[in-house]
């Protein structure tokens, strides 16, 4: 089926003339059809103007002149702007948005010769971890657990209908967002690959802003190298965002082929934390014997304030969504509630646009930024922050990367972790502190546990060096041999 | 630090976020649990470390002084939710 090839697979299929772009979308289209209204992967599709990308990626190709996506279907989280097609975030507030812009990681692939399925649902301003916070509805994850196939289980989030298009083949690949693990922890719970790449390696132009000192954009694939290949095309500096680098792109795919014999790979003792399943603790020393096995070094390595991530980035983010945030209101664009005066036009307008986790987080930003506490809060939590940021640092000086767990469990059932805000946030355990620190980290998937779930290990590497963990997770993804598929997806409705 | 009900009430209209009274005990409640939780980060004495705002650790970029962008003001018009000609609509704030 077109549908079940890797991204790279489909590429030299095009490139040889096996099927059609158009062919492809076709396949893609058709298994969106079938499975969307079940899954809820996307909130918008984007059927007609695919096609005419198909067809123009044809004939772009027929003239000697396709680019290295051309052809391709992929998913785009709605929370990138995508000029003239409805964009979200998963808001009532942005419910009826249609951006005049292209955000510059969209526009990217669109010159590689990409083809836009349609927008992937997400958590409502990609604040959460499980999908459930979107204001239009929650993703089920496509994976079953072993016995029971009516359990609905989230696909984990922020990027939570990304990863679950990609998992039931309803897209070759897709692109994320990650704040605090919003591609990571949802790529382990759909067992796919995702990576967020360094802070700064592609623009955050035209991304719908959450706290910007750590979104950053990756992709999703069923491969590795898939990812590689997504990477660097949506890559690059971007004059209109000045925290993007001013570096050259890499060869990515190249480097999943990399050696890595006399490679140090550190495994960070702080994450070994109490009550961790068997499962997981089991699956990672089979990853350190995976990588031993692939010529690497393993050592024990201290990151000693990882203990301090979560609470440091339950400050830090909603500070800056807070900031982010004050834009919406129902003025300029989006909803407007109207009220007797402008400051009651405000409130109505925004008490009715956000969904409960994204006034919370606002709450909790107002409050850390107020007079009198910002000191207590923000500028402690910035102090926390740098600390951590010296732990890789530090770290980094001794090993080339470190091996971790994504997330502390397989994928949870819907509306489970949702009476206590905390509980949930402890899905990002694994995953902030690269966040905080900047870092690129990778989530491939490694295995199952007793629930036949799929389980994804991180490969976390120095800023900028990509490379090393494309070819740690590629290794990673050699030796696993990890081949189980999940229950539901394109041409298997059980 | 906790949270009283008035301070949820003063947070909420420092962020123009109307709240239903019927939402406030509630919202103390999560708020409270949430800062309660953050609390841990007292156990580290950070006198003397330097913040940090942001990875990014690199000088910001000169560019030229020159405009690059503009002229799009339908553009910009084609979003709002309330119009006339070329102004946004808001109610009166001046009487």
């Amino acid at each position: 089926m077109l549908t079940d090839l890797t991204l790279a697979e489909a590429s030299a299929g095009l490139a040889d003339r096996r099927f059609s772009a158009a062919e492809l979308t076709e396949a893609h289209l058709a298994a969106i059809a079938a499975l969307n209204p079940r899954l809820n992967a996307y909130i918008t599709l984007a059927e007609d103007s695919a096609r005419a990308e198909a067809a123009a990626a044809d004939a772009a190709r027929a003239r000697g002149e396709a680019g290295p996506l051309a052809g391709i279907p992929l998913a785009i989280k709605d929370l990138f702007c995508t000029e003239g097609l409805r964009t979200t975030a998963a808001s009532r507030i942005l419910g009826n948005f249609i951006p005049p812009y292209e955000s510059t990681v969209t526009a990217n692939l669109r010159r590689a010769g990409a083809v836009f399925l349609g927008k992937a649902n997400l958590d409502e301003f990609a604040m959460g971890s499980s999908n459930m916070t979107s204001a239009f509805g929650p993703v089920e994850n496509p994976w079953k657990p072993r016995g029971d196939a009516a359990a609905k289980l989230v696909p984990g989030g922020s990027s939570g209908g990304s990863a679950a298009a990609v998992a039931a083949r309803l897209a070759l690949g897709a692109t994320g967002t990650d704040t605090g693990g919003s591609i990571r922890q949802p790529a382990s719970f759909c067992g796919i690959a995702g990576i967020k790449p360094t802070y700064g390696r592609c623009s955050r132009w035209g991304i719908v802003a959450f706290a910007s000192s750590l979104d950053q954009a990756g992709p999703f694939a069923r491969t590795v190298q898939d990812c590689a290949i997504l990477l660097g095309a949506m890559a690059g500096h971007d004059p209109k965002d000045s925290t993007s680098a001013d570096r050259p792109v890499p060869d990515f795919a190249a480097a999943c082929t990399r050696s890595l014999k006399g490679m140090r790979i550190g495994i960070p003792r702080e994450y070994r934390a109490p009550g961790m399943s068997g499962a997981i603790e089991a699956l990672w020393q089979r990853g350190l014997d995976w990588l031993r096995a692939a010529g690497a070094e393993p050592v024990e390595v201290s990151l000693p304030h990882t203990k301090y991530g979560l609470a440091t980035y339950y400050i830090v983010a909603p500070a800056e969504c807070s900031s982010n945030l004050a834009r919406y209101d129902g003025v300029r664009f989006g909803l407007r509630e109207e009220g007797t005066d402008l400051t009651q036009l405000y409130e109505r307008t925004r008490a009715a646009g956000f969904g409960a986790e994204v006034r919370r987080r606002i709450l909790i930003g107002t409050y850390v930024l107020s007079a009198g506490y910002y000191d207590a809060y923000y500028l402690k939590a910035q102090k926390v922050r740098a600390l951590i940021h010296r732990d890789f640092t530090d770290a980094f000086g001794k090993v080339d990367a470190l091996l971790t767990p994504t997330a502390p469990s397989a994928a949870f059932a819907q509306g489970a972790n949702m009476d206590d805000p905390v509980q949930m946030y402890l899905n990002d355990v694994f995953t902030v502190p690269a966040s905080m620190a900047g870092v690129p980290a990778m989530s491939v998937p490694a295995g199952l546990d007793a629930d036949g779930l799929p389980l994804g290990l991180q490969v976390i590497g120095r800023p900028f060096d990509e490379e090393t963990v494309f070819a740690v997770a590629a290794a990673i993804e050699r030796e696993a041999g990890f081949d189980a598929r999940p229950a539901i997806r394109a041409g298997v409705t059980p | 630090m906790s949270l009283d009900p008035a301070t949820v009430r003063r947070i909420a209209r420092l962020a123009r976020i109307h709240l239903d009274e019927a939402e406030v005990p509630r919202l103390q409640d999560e708020l409270n649990s949430i800062l309660g939780w953050i609390e841990q980060l007292n156990e580290l004495d950070v006198a003397d470390i330097a913040p940090l705002t942001g990875p990014a650790q690199m000088a910001l970029k000169m560019r030229e002084d020159r405009v690059t962008d503009g002229g799009i003001r339908d553009a910009i018009l084609a979003n709002a939710p309330d119009r006339a000609g070329e102004f946004f609509v808001v109610p009166k704030v001046v009487e």
